[in-house]
């Protein structure tokens, strides 16, 4: 077992990676388009719910609204025909002091319902790189 | 202070602990507090990383118990391991490391104890990646062996600074993770070998780095590499390199297995071998 030669294989794939790392299927189509992120939002808000970690933002939560506005950020965020209505993050996040931990619990309960909804890891990894940027205008607001 | 036994003491302290909750006490992301090093810090196999160990976000605690070993062509090492972290901020370890010379006959120990603190950033969501500084000091317990090769001190202190990144959708939509650490060293193998030596008894600045990439989000491989100093005349000093591959079936358990080129130790050439760790996070 030579580890040089894995380190020296390993470089060059790491590189030639970069360059070839577009995707031929956009976002949108990969998640179902439309029908496709409706069904996956209904999970992940339903999931949200469901966590006892963080079900306590959302007892004032109008759930039906929340689903939609999750689907119509989705939809456009994924290059999809939508555009989102609701306020910005910062608006709709500030007073509810979501922490750290709760934002990765929401992580958690949106990678369950890409699971369920059978999204293969290339596409959760593009969606959640997508929506990461938005920690620091959710938490600790 | 007998760390043997403190060690032991923290790890059923934590094995208590762990098996008392059904679920992980802190709220950070799976396979974010990395996996437990030889040394006890929270990192790859051999290389410290900027990661707390854990899953302690801020406000939270959390904590690791692992134990490790290497076996390569004529030595094994064995690794008991615990540490605890506060805050994202904060992570305190102890380890005990047993280095069996199965040729040359004997065993050489060390205790380590070791202390990080987050600088700045995040492994994920900040604009700046997650930078740490980390301090290791470390007792030889079996110093006949490496003073009569020329060690200069049976015990002392290493620092470092460390750097993590991951990419969520990196090449190939994958999750990535790259880790750069600068250590300053007067280590003979990490100090089971004493400190200093005949050739060279000042601090040298030496390079790690590891980078991985997440097949699934349990599901991590990669490769480390280590630069060691070369204090010693009687025998050259190699730098080491694994490739590994980490489960973390829940955030409770992890296993790492690896290939180990240690190079040459103590004039014996060419140490490869495995590596396995099994880790319990909370």
């Amino acid at each position: 077992m030579n580890i040089k030669a894995l380190f020296s294989a390993a470089s060059v794939f790491f590189l030639l990676s970069f360059s070839a790392s577009t995707s031929a299927q956009s976002l949108y189509q990969d998640l179902g388009e439309l029908e496709g992120i409706d069904q996956l939002n209904e999970r992940f808000v339903i999931n949200l719910v469901e966590d006892r970690r963080i079900s306590h933002h959302f007892e004032q939560t109008d759930l039906a609204r929340l689903h939609q506005m999750l689907t119509e950020q989705f939809c456009e965020l994924a290059g999809g025909p939508c555009v989102y209505s609701g306020d910005d993050m910062v608006t709709s996040h500030t007073g509810l002091n979501i922490t750290r931990s709760d934002f990765n619990a929401l992580v958690e309960a949106l990678q369950l319902a890409m699971d369920d909804q059978g999204i293969a890891i290339g596409a959760q990894n593009r969606l959640l790189a997508l929506l990461a940027p938005m920690h620091h205008e959710v938490v600790n607001r | 202070m007998n760390l043997r036994y403190s060690t032991l003491a923290i790890a059923s302290a934590l094995c208590l602990g762990l098996s008392t909750q059904a679920h992980a006490a802190g709220g950070g992301l799976l396979a974010t507090g990395g996996v437990t090093t030889v040394e006890g810090s929270a990192g790859g196999g051999i290389v410290p990383w900027a990661v707390m160990s854990g899953y302690a976000e801020e406000g939270e605690w959390g904590g690791t118990v692992s134990l490790s070993r290497a076996s390569v062509d004529d030595f094994n090492l064995s690794v008991t391991a615990a540490s605890f972290s506060f805050d994202n901020r904060f992570e305190f370890s102890v380890a005990r490391q047993s280095f069996d010379l199965s040729t040359i006959g004997g065993e050489l120990n060390q205790n380590v104890i070791g202390a990080k603190y987050r600088l700045a950033g995040d492994l994920i969501f900040d604009r700046l990646p997650q930078i740490s500084l980390g301090v290791q000091y470390k007792q030889n317990n079996r110093f006949g062996l490496p003073e009569a090769v020329g060690a200069q001190r049976d015990s002392d202190w290493d620092a470092y600074i460390a750097v993590s990144r991951a990419w969520l959708a990196g090449p190939f939509d994958r999750t990535w993770l790259a880790n750069a650490t600068v250590r300053a060293t007067r280590a003979n193998q990490t100090g089971l070998l004493g400190f200093g030596g005949d050739e060279s008894d000042s601090y040298e600045l030496v390079a790690e780095a590891a980078v991985g990439v997440f097949l699934h989000r349990s599901l991590a491989v990669g490769l480390e590499y280590r630069q060691k100093p070369d204090n010693l005349s009687f025998a050259k000093e190699d730098d080491w390199m694994t490739a590994f591959i980490a489960w973390f079936p829940t955030k409770s358990v992890s296993v790492t297995g690896a290939f180990v080129d240690l190079g040459d130790i103590a004039g014996l050439t060419s140490q490869q071998g495995y590596y396995l760790s099994l880790q319990a996070a909370f």
